[in-house]
Formats: C-alpha cells, sequence, structure tokens
C-alpha cells in the first residue's frame, strides 16, 4: 500500500515534465532542456510561495519560471536554429547556475526556507472507498492536475486543429507551412509551454513534497522525464506509464534500504535510470521519432 | 469582369543580376489546361512561386477571379482559390489521408470534426474517382495515390485554379494515365489547371494550350491541336533535342562485365554478359531490382548468391574501391545520398572517389590548387553553372548535381559504367547532353549498363535492350529487332 502510494507520489513530478516534453518532440524539437525547466520551475515555486505565503501565487512563478527557460530554449534552437542538443543541455546547465546564483543574491547566503507541502484533498465519498480510496483519491492538489493533463494533452494533440498542426510540424514543417501554417511560431509556442508544465513538475518537487528549495534539487529528474516520454512513444498514456514503472523502481530502491540489505544505497538509488537504459535499449530504433526532430527550419 | 480566371502580366522577378521572370504574361481561362513548359532554369518555378505569394515579383500585375492580387502570402493565395501540388507532396507520412486533409483547413473546425470530413472525402473521392480511403495512412500508399491526396485536398477548398509542378516525375505509367482522367474531369467541372512539365507527350495528351518559357520570357503560346513534338521541343531549347541517336553498329568486343546468378534482397536470379563497345539498355517499372542491381554491381551491396566478373576477374566481395580501380564506375540513381556531399564545394566532391589519385592527391597530402583547377576545367567541359569550384553543392540545382556525378564518373575513363537514372530531373537540353557523352564512352570502347525507367531513353541509347521484373531479366532484345508491345508485356511481368 505505502509502496503503491510512494510509486504515484515519486512519478507526479516526472509525468508533468514528460507532459511538457510531448508538446516540444511532438512539435519537432527536442525536449534535452526538461531539467532546466523543472529546476527553474521548482526554485520559482518556492521563492514565491515563501514571499508571498500563497501556495497559488507559487503555482504561478512555476508555470513562469519554467517558461523563461522554454522561453530561452525557443529562441536559441528555434529562432536562431542552434542545436537543439548542446541548446537543451546549455539551458539545463545555465537553470542550475542562476537558481543556486538567485537563491544567495540577497546577501551571498541561502535564506532557509520553509514551506508547508500543499496538503491532501480528499475527493468527497471516493476517498473512503476501501484500498482504492487511499491509493487515488487522497492526493495533493498537483497529482490530480498530472492525471488531468495526460488526459486534456491527449484530446488535445488528437480532436484539435491546433493539436493537429503541432504534431504535423514534428512530421514535416514544411508541410504545415505550404497549408498556411507558421511552423516557426507553432514550435516557439510549444517549447515555451514544454517549459511552463515542466516548471510545474518542479514546483511539484519544492512545493509539494519537500518544502524547500535546494541547488539543483531536481537530480536528474528531468532526464527520467525524458526518457519515460520516449519509453511512452511520445503519447501522454504511454509517458505515464513509463512514469509509474520508474516511479515503482525508485520506490522499491527505497524500500530494499529500510530492510538494511548489503547494498549500497546509491547502487539502489541508479534502479530507474537502469531500467531506462535497459527499455531504451530494448526499444531500439522501432520507437519512432517525430520525422522532423531536430530539424531546423529553412 | 474579364473573361480570364487568372491573368498575369509584365511578371518581372530577378535574383541579383540574373532576370529568372524577364517580363512574363501569362492568362488562364476557366475550363482549360494549360501546359507550362520549359527547361530547368527557364523561369517556371519562380513564376509559380510568384503567383503563390512565396516570392514577391519587382514589377508587373497578377488578377484573379478579376480581383489584384499584390504583397500576397501563401495562405491568402489559398483563400483566393489557388492550389499548388507541389512536386514533392506536402504530406504528413505518418498521419492518416484524413487529418492530412484536414491540417491548416477552417472548415475542419477548431475542434475537429473527424468523421464529417471523412465523409466528405469519401464523396469527393467518388465523384472525382480518386480511390481514397479517408483513413489509410499516407505512408502506405504509393506516389499516385499521395498525389491524389493533394488534388483532394484542393477541390475540397474549392481552388478554381490547380498548379501541378511536374505532376507525372514520381509516378508510374499506369498511374500517370490515372491523373490525366482526373485532370479531364476537373477541367470539365470548370477549373483551370496549369500543368508544369519538360516532358512533351503529357502535354500533347492532355493540355489544351501550351506556353513555352525560355530563358525567363515567353517562347510562344500554342494550341496543342495541330503542334508536333519537336516544333514544341525546339520552342523550349531552341534546337531540336530529341532527334535520334542513330547509335553506330560498331562490333562488340570482349566481355567487360559478366553477371551470372546474381541473388539477392530484390533479385532473383541475374545473367547477362556485357561486351566493350556496347550499351545494355534495362527497361522495367521502378522497383523491380534496379536499385539492388546496380548497388550490388558498384559494391554497395552484397550478393546472397552469384558471381560478378570485371575484364575477367572475379569482383563478387571485392570492395569498392577494388571496383575503382578495375575501371568501374558508377552513376546512381540517388545523387543526393549516395554520390555527393552537399555540404562540401563543387571541387571537393570531384575529387570524393579519387583523393588519393592525380591530379587531387597523393598516397598524403592532398592537392588543393591542382584540385580547383581540374574542377574549374571539367565544370567548363559539363556545363555545370555555379558560381566556381568552391560553390556549395547543396547550392546547386538538381540538374547541375546530376552533371557534376556525370563528368566526375566519366572523367575516370572507366571500362565498364553502370549508370542508374543517369537523366533523372534534367531538361532535354541536359538530358542529351548526358546521353551524348554516354555514347561517346561507348564509342571509345567501354561497356555500359544504362538503367533507366524512361523507356524512350533506353530505346533511343541500347544496343540491346533488357527488361526488369520481378527481379529477373524477363526478356533481352537486340535494339533492331525491339517490339514496344513484347516489351510491354515483359514490363508487365510475362516472360518471355
Amino acid at each position: 500500500m505505502d509502496f503503491l502510494a510512494a510509486t504515484i507520489r515519486i512519478a507526479t513530478p516526472l509525468l508533468l515534465a514528460a507532459l511538457g516534453g510531448i508538446l516540444s518532440e511532438r512539435a519537432g524539437v527536442f525536449a534535452v532542456g526538461l531539467e532546466g525547466m523543472m529546476l527553474a520551475g521548482a526554485f520559482a515555486a518556492a521563492v514565491a510561495t515563501w514571499a508571498s505565503g500563497s501556495d497559488l501565487v507559487g503555482i504561478g512563478a512555476a508555470l513562469a519560471g519554467g517558461a523563461v527557460i522554454g522561453l530561452l530554449v525557443a529562441l536559441v534552437a528555434v529562432r536562431f536554429r542552434a542545436d537543439q542538443m548542446v541548446t537543451g543541455l546549455s539551458a539545463n546547465i545555465f537553470a542550475a547556475g542562476v537558481t543556486s546564483y538567485l537563491l544567495r543574491a540577497n546577501g551571498g547566503r541561502a535564506p532557509s526556507i520553509h514551506l508547508d507541502p500543499l496538503a491532501n484533498w480528499p475527493v468527497p465519498w471516493l476517498a473512503d472507498l476501501p484500498v482504492l480510496g487511499p491509493l487515488l483519491f487522497n492526493h495533493p492538489p498537483l497529482t490530480y492536475l498530472a492525471a488531468a493533463g495526460c488526459v486534456a494533452l491527449t484530446w488535445w494533440l488528437g480532436r484539435t486543429q491546433a493539436g493537429l498542426t503541432l504534431r504535423a510540424t514534428g512530421e514535416n514543417p514544411e508541410a504545415v507551412f505550404a497549408s498556411g501554417g507558421n511552423p516557426a511560431r507553432t514550435r516557439l509556442l510549444a517549447v515555451i509551454a514544454c517549459g511552463a508544465v515542466a516548471g510545474l513538475g518542479g514546483a511539484v518537487l519544492s512545493l509539494q513534497q519537500v518544502g524547500t528549495f535546494t541547488d539543483n534539487m531536481t537530480g536528474g529528474r528531468g532526464y527520467l522525464a525524458l526518457a519515460s516520454l520516449i519509453v511512452g512513444r511520445w503519447t501522454p498514456a504511454g509517458a505515464a506509464a513509463a512514469c509509474l514503472v520508474f516511479g515503482a523502481a525508485d520506490a522499491f530502491g527505497l524500500r530494499l534500504q529500510t530492510f538494511g540489505l548489503p547494498a549500497s544505497s546509491y547502487v539502489l538509488q541508479m534502479a530507474p535510470y537502469v531500467i531506462a537504459l535497459a527499455v531504451l535499449a530494448g526499444l531500439g530504433r522501432s520507437a519512432k521519432l517525430p520525422a522532423a526532430i531536430g530539424q531546423s527550419l529553412e | 469582369m474579364t473573361d480570364h480566371l487568372l491573368e498575369m502580366r509584365g511578371i518581372v522577378r530577378c535574383f541579383g543580376a540574373v532576370r529568372a521572370n524577364d517580363g512574363i504574361d501569362l492568362t488562364v481561362p476557366r475550363g482549360q489546361i494549360l501546359g507550362l513548359l520549359g527547361e530547368n532554369g527557364s523561369g517556371k518555378s519562380t513564376l509559380m512561386k510568384v503567383l503563390f505569394g512565396m516570392l514577391p515579383p519587382h514589377s508587373g500585375s497578377i488578377t484573379f477571379k478579376g480581383r489584384e492580387l499584390s504583397g500576397h502570402r501563401p495562405a491568402e493565395a489559398m483563400a483566393a482559390g489557388l492550389a499548388m501540388i507541389h512536386q514533392h507532396f506536402m504530406l504528413i507520412e505518418a498521419m492518416s489521408v484524413v487529418d492530412n486533409v484536414m491540417l491548416g483547413w477552417a472548415e475542419a473546425g477548431r475542434v475537429l470534426r473527424r468523421k464529417a470530413m471523412a465523409a466528405r472525402i469519401r464523396e469527393a473521392s467518388a465523384r472525382f474517382g480518386l480511390d481514397l480511403d479517408p483513413d489509410a495512412m499516407v505512408a502506405d500508399l504509393p506516389l499516385g495515390r499521395r498525389q491524389r491526396i493533394e488534388i483532394l485536398k484542393a477541390i475540397l477548398r474549392d481552388a478554381d485554379l490547380l498548379i501541378l509542378d511536374e505532376p507525372t516525375s514520381n509516378l508510374a505509367p499506369a498511374e500517370v494515365a490515372g491523373l490525366l482522367g482526373i485532370l479531364r474531369r476537373l477541367r470539365a467541372e470548370g477549373k483551370g489547371i496549369v500543368f508544369i512539365t519538360h516532358k512533351l507527350p503529357e502535354v500533347l495528351d492532355v493540355c489544351d494550350e501550351v506556353a513555352v518559357l525560355r530563358a525567363g520570357k515567353l517562347a510562344g503560346r500554342v494550341p496543342v491541336a495541330g503542334v508536333s513534338r519537336a516544333a514544341l521541343a525546339e520552342m523550349m531549347v531552341g534546337r531540336d533535342p530529341t532527334a535520334p541517336h542513330a547509335p553506330d553498329a560498331a562490333a562488340p568486343g570482349a566481355v567487360r562485365l559478366g553477371v551470372s546468378g546474381l541473388r539477392g534482397a530484390g533479385l532473383d536470379g541475374i545473367d547477362f554478359d556485357l561486351r566493350g563497345g556496347e550499351i545494355l539498355g534495362v527497361a522495367g517499372v521502378d522497383g523491380n531490382g534496379q536499385l539492388e542491381l546496380a548497388d550490388t554491381l558498384a559494391g554497395l551491396r552484397r550478393p546472397a548468391a552469384g558471381r560478378i566478373a570485371l575484364n575477367g576477374t572475379d569482383i563478387t566481395g571485392a570492395s569498392v574501391a577494388r571496383r575503382m580501380a578495375a575501371g568501374m564506375a558508377y552513376i546512381p540513381a540517388d545523387r543526393a545520398r549516395t554520390s555527393l556531399v552537399r555540404a562540401m564545394p563543387v571541387a571537393e566532391n570531384f575529387a570524393l572517389r579519387d583523393s588519393g589519385r592525380a591530379p587531387y592527391g597523393g598516397t598524403f597530402w592532398l592537392h588543393p590548387k591542382a584540385r580547383r583547377a581540374h574542377a574549374a576545367q571539367l565544370m567548363a567541359q559539363h556545363d555545370v553553372r555555379a558560381a566556381g569550384p568552391s560553390a556549395l553543392v547543396a547550392r546547386l540545382s538538381g540538374g547541375n548535381q546530376q552533371k557534376i556525378v556525370v563528368a566526375r564518373e566519366l572523367d575516370r575513363a572507366p571500362t565498364v559504367l553502370v549508370a542508374h537514372q543517369a537523366t533523372w530531373g534534367l531538361d532535354p537540353g541536359a538530358t542529351r547532353f548526358v546521353l551524348d557523352r554516354v555514347m561517346a564512352l561507348r564509342n571509345a570502347g567501354a561497356a555500359i549498363l544504362y538503367i533507366s525507367s524512361e523507356l524512350d531513353e533506353v530505346m533511343a541509347i541500347g544496343d540491346r535492350i533488357a527488361v526488369l521484373s520481378g527481379g529477373r531479366i524477363a526478356g533481352v532484345v537486340a535494339r533492331a529487332q525491339a517490339d514496344l508491345r513484347q516489351i510491354g508485356l515483359w514490363m508487365a511481368g510475362q516472360a518471355a
């Protein structure tokens, strides 16, 4: 029971970041910058909530913080057509540096931020169901948001003109242009939106789970989100499944540590990443990338 | 109210000092198919890009359906009722037909009405004989069907004028017949159609009138009825490029290339002997083993079984370098991927396969000066139009890229040449030039395997004609005894 709850808790920030990544990659821009977007979101959420005292302001700041990194990637990689991989990696390094700096901007010492983690919102009646109730209907708000976002993104991509245009931009931007669209604008907006959604994923860490911001607190979760959207074949449902698998691996590792196994805790923490590598190798080339991903626009 | 659907007057568009369009007048009435004929670089594409709003003209006016179009972008041209069907289809292969049709189409709704749109596709498909299933994935459809999706998009968007850019260049003969039938039906509905091509037979077959462009100017406009193929060709290039080649019947020499029992992916047992001073023309519908045969002979693929002998030496398992040293040259069909590095300059592309040999270099050092000098010489000999030996290949037109490959392969003075679609994308003048070079090589004693899906070309140049069908040679016949009906049967897969 605890194990399953822990799985969902660990999967939540991954899923939000992966949903953002799907927006970016389906539009044809590699989402290597997810790590930096998450980190910026986590930072902005913690600082804004601490300063204002309002969780809602914090969540707004997380969207904005992630979007700033998204805007940066969009300008460099889409507007100025730099290499997407290098741009994403640079944005991650930049985000790590700038959040650590800003945290100490006032007097050179990091303030001690202590926030009450977001409380659980039990769903009336449903939360009282045996077994399923505590597992599915007693979570903090951002977890529900991640699940709803998964459904909404599936619908939006498949059933709206804007979603169709976004997917087409990732497959063949020239065709979008020939049918009267603007592929560059689509990509710019997609990457900025990716940043905002991934920023929410960061807010899950700082606002909902830990209650503070520490240097580099995302610790590679952005990359794991990237792996899960690839394993999930660029669909929200697939990414959600992959996030749960990685979450379960992580939770299992934590569980083993408490049994005092003679294995190093560092080895156990590698579990989700080892699984990600194994699954990616197993999928090989069979996983079908959006055809025009990584290609800059003419 | 004018009686013309489209009226373009005095269109001028320059690129630097080049006047790509130099005062062109063009009108298209309703219910007419107008052929727009011209060599590569004659200004056809530029004129259509100006019309479609992809390039602004430097002067001139465009009137469409009685309204002036100026400073427009493609989206506005489409809204006005213009549709462009590009040579390379603007489709998303990983999506279904209905998704492709809905892309960017306001009537599909912000929230897509997929079922309603699928019904409209079925209805239009039945009315025009397009035979399209809205739920089929584009990637699974042959090229002819994909083109019909583009036509369907134009029909559903109520386009009044359809511009087709070289619409037959990727189609099999049966698909071409289907396309021409669809165009006639559109004409009967009162649509105007501009059919851009440099293939003369199609113009005579389907068009009502032909406008010919030459060097950025309108060289003439004539009704198709009563005009001859030779007269059109002459109008296009200023001379008749389609005159027959009348190959000399020189006595063939020794066997240069011997192939026996060649099998592998796409190849089902191929045998032939090719002698010096002989051209074996290989006809057949694309996809019947042509690519596999050419690549296997050139050493890019390994055969599963069989033997290839070059000048009496077994080269079945030899590397590409050893084959080249033994005198083989290869002109592949896919120049962009197999034979050129588009991001490198012209001179380096000439040296690509011979960088370790004079004049390009020695065992260790390259000789850039000699390379540039030799490249300039080859460019002049083969009429490669580029800014100079250091111009990037990617900046050149397809025809000029092909000339680089032909010049490079022929410059090595090979004893055996394997050529696959050597004139693909070339206009009649450049085609004639390449065929003349290949003939000259044969007259100098080389053996040539000339693979092409253009039957006319194979018939014009081959001393013997072979037909590939289903990965085997369905039949071989000397040119003098060739019977088109028999060759057609072989192409259709009926063995001799």
